[in-house]
């Protein structure tokens, strides 16, 4: 046994969980630099190496190919490119993470989309040869559609470039102009070589210029909670708790997850759609009775009125409790290969609410490359950003998007097959959002 | 720019929670989705650690009240007597309803076959599959995570089968924010895995925190065994050891408990949870890699066996 007991008393201490997602173009170097961050924070073990090197050499290959270790379905490794969104897991003494490798081909928008949906970052890489190009812009375009709060631009084959600071500064500015426009709130630009290994896990001993975190320890350090605060406080009921036993005859809870902000015990709500309030008389935190519960807590939440509620329902605080409405606007990335139309009849599910609504217009479809919209299209197809209302058959409580992503984001389902059409954020189009935020200087946090 | 003024900084807000916090509360949620969305869930339940997780995470989901979810076992008829000892005593524990499919009864039937390498963990896709359509089964919860193999990694956690409870990679829903998508025919089903997310030093560790009993076999004991394809094989009626191959009693202790004839003992001296943990945070070698040979069949094999309806 290797590692010493500090090192494993740390390793195993309490720590956080970070989710973040890889976006960038073919050769970028994405691979490579996914494979560095596993393999430096060791989290590519011996058995998992050698069958990399084993599968390298039965191709030909003279050097381990460490794409293999992420390329896991059979038509991957064939076709040697990455087409469906991996989940990869590893572990430093201060953080946990939830990688979502998403490959970068133009027509895999949907997959950058769901690893971005519920990453707290998203690294975007860059080939500082070709600086920022369409697909970094479609990528920024995305992240910045999901709201993702943290982006870092990892400008990647610094080593071809002679480690040059005027190539690097020129790629970051550049990009982090585009990015503020499109309103992503915070950027971190890093000049990097994924494999000579500048700058990822190890500071660069070739870029004395740069005084900024390794991509390593940005991960580690990067802020992921926010001040609950500045959060509408919203509980889906997604289950209702009634054991009808000897021992508890008159228990009633309502199961569910908190998707943002916090209730406490004694506080009114709101019951939506109905409108009803009562007050909260107790909060189960699986096994334990508390005070107080936050997002993303499981809680069963009971309160002092028998009043109706099922699944479906949302608890709000009644100083707080969305309005309801059955037309929705929105943006929505079309998922599925059948398209999306006018008049369409479709199934809205929108947190633990499954509801039938009709695409009543499609107002515009956006191209990604110059965020040129384009207007009436009449449908959507696979990988199409767009807006559009929809109006539901009951009435939902919706958030904007840009205040809450779980209780904004919703599905759009074919009630044929179940397909999962598109995902949809409600409210303003992230191309307005430098407007709104010109308008409304002060907005609140945003909540994920 | 304004958000960044609200941000707390991980190591200074009261609100972040541990990483077995978010694990167990993402868990809890898929459990309560199912129980929510759909008409006839079951568990897979092995008595392995995984399984034994699911239903512990199951029973907090739900408490007070009982799960609303029946278990089923694919019992190869290699099983571990410790382990069917320990399944069948924490189902009466809490009360559940148990389905057993028996690999056993299909060789004895003329259904299945035995294979020549007498391993008959892939021979449990049929009788899943077969008891899944014959109890009507919607939701089948599988304790499989995305850290163990790379076909896995891939994998929904929602997964929908078609009616041959077949797993197509290349058409899967995409899966967005925690709004899991269950739709299904009549006839097909959704595998669930609320484990996705979880890494085998998480389950250990979370068995440790929440002080949740395992089988024996996990820990370090005396047994007998014999080496084949370098991995210690139990000795038994199963079909092991060969003329060839000695038995020897050595000190070890399982990581994964499956079927007998392919799951390894790793050599330990670990006989508490703390000095498992310990362990398995400094080993090099992955627990599949560690201890199952139908992993090293080929480098498809986990994803050939998925797609046949295999969890």
């Amino acid at each position: 046994m290797s590692t010493s007991t500090e090192q494993l008393s740390e390793q195993l201490a309490a720590t956080t969980l970070l989710r973040f997602a890889t976006a960038g173009s073919v050769d970028d170097g994405k691979s490579t630099l996914v494979g560095r961050l596993l393999h430096d924070s060791k989290s590519v073990l011996a058995d998992q190496l050698e069958a990399v090197e084993h599968a390298s050499r039965s191709r030909g290959q003279e050097a381990p190919d460490l794409a293999l270790l992420t390329d896991g379905l059979r038509a991957e490794r064939e076709q040697g490119i990455t087409i469906d969104v991996a989940y990869r897991y590893f572990a430093t003494p201060r953080r946990r993470f939830i990688l979502a490798d998403t490959p970068g081909h133009v027509q895999y928008t949907r997959n950058m989309v769901t690893g971005a949906s519920t990453a707290e970052l998203a690294v975007v890489l860059v080939d500082a040869r070709n600086g920022v190009v369409e697909q970094t812009r479609r990528h920024a375009a995305v992240a910045a559609l999901l709201r993702v709060p943290h982006v870092v631009l990892a400008v990647n084959k610094m080593d071809l470039v002679d480690y040059q600071e005027s190539v690097f500064a020129a790629i970051a500015e550049e990009f982090t102009t585009y990015a503020s426009e499109l309103g992503v709130p915070e950027i971190t630009a890093i000049p990097i070589s994924a494999l000579a290994g500048d700058n990822v896990v190890e500071p660069s001993a070739n870029m004395d210029w740069y005084g900024g975190p390794t991509v390593l320890e940005h991960l580690e350090t990067v802020p992921v909670s926010h001040d609950l605060t500045a959060c509408h406080a919203r509980f889906p009921v997604q289950y209702v708790i009634r054991p009808q036993t000897a021992e508890h005859p008159d228990y009633r809870g309502y199961a569910g997850q908190i998707a943002a902000g916090a209730f406490r015990v004694g506080e009114q709500i709101t019951v939506l759609p109905s409108g009803k309030t009562s007050t909260i008389t107790g909060i189960d935190a699986l096994g334990e009775s508390v005070d107080i519960a936050w997002a993303p807590q499981s809680v069963t939440i009971r309160l002092a009125d028998d009043i109706d509620i099922s699944r479906g329902d949302l608890l709000a605080p009644s100083g707080d409790a969305p309005a309801t409405s059955q037309d929705v606007v929105a943006t929505v990335c079309h998922v599925a290969d059948q398209p999306l139309t006018v008049g369409q009849r479709v199934l809205l599910k929108h947190t633990t609410r499954t509801v039938k609504a009709i695409v009543k217009e499609i107002p515009s479809r956006l191209t990604l490359d110059d965020l040129s919209q384009h207007p009436e299209p009449g449908q959507l197809v696979a990988n199409d950003i767009g807006q559009v209302k929809v109006r539901t058959a009951e009435p939902l409580a919706l958030d904007a998007y840009a205040d809450s992503r779980r209780t904004g984001s919703f599905l759009l389902i074919d009630p044929a097959d179940g397909t999962t059409l598109a995902a949809g954020m409600a409210g303003e189009s992230f191309v307005s959002a430098k407007a709104a935020a010109d308008a409304d200087d002060d907005a609140e946090g945003w909540d994920f | 720019m304004t958000t960044v003024a609200h941000v707390h900084d991980t190591t200074d807000s009261p609100f972040a929670l541990s990483h077995l916090d978010s694990l167990e509360s993402e868990a809890v949620h898929i459990f309560r989705e199912v129980a929510g969305e759909f008409e006839r869930p079951v568990i897979l339940f092995s008595g392995g650690k995984d399984s034994i997780v699911m239903l512990h995470l199951a029973l907090k989901a739900f408490a007070p009240a009982a799960i609303p979810f029946t278990l089923l076992h694919v019992d190869t008829g290699h099983n571990f007597p410790e382990v069917l000892e320990y399944r069948d005593r924490v189902v009466a524990q809490h009360g559940l309803r148990l389905h057993v499919a028996s690999v056993q009864e299909y060789i004895d039937a003329g259904k299945l076959r035995e294979r020549p390498d007498g391993t008959r963990n892939p021979l449990q896709t049929v009788p899943l599959t077969e008891a899944i359509q014959q109890h009507r089964f919607d939701a089948v919860f599988g304790g499989g995570r995305r850290d163990e193999e790379k076909a896995r990694a891939k994998e929904r956690v929602f997964s929908l089968r078609d009616e041959f409870s077949q797993w197509d990679p290349r058409r899967q829903r995409p899966e967005l924010w925690q709004l899991y998508n269950g739709r299904h025919a009549p006839g097909e089903h959704v595998r669930v895995f609320p484990l996705s997310n979880w890494t085998e030093l998480d389950v250990w560790q979370y068995i440790q925190r929440e002080a949740i009993e395992l089988p024996e076999i996990y820990f370090a004991h005396e047994r007998e065994v014999f080496a084949r394809s370098g991995m210690w094989l139990t000795a038994g009626d199963w079909g092991g050891p060969k003329e060839t191959e000695t038995v020897e009693t050595r000190l070890v202790r399982y990581r994964t408990v499956g079927d007998m004839s392919c799951t390894g003992a790793v050599d330990s001296d670990a006989t508490t949870l703390d000095a498992v943990i310990a362990e398995i945070a400094a080993s090099r070698l992955t627990e599949r890699g560690a201890t199952r040979a139908d992993d090293k069949m080929s480098e498809a094999a986990m994803e050939d066996r998925k797609r046949e309806g295999y969890f």
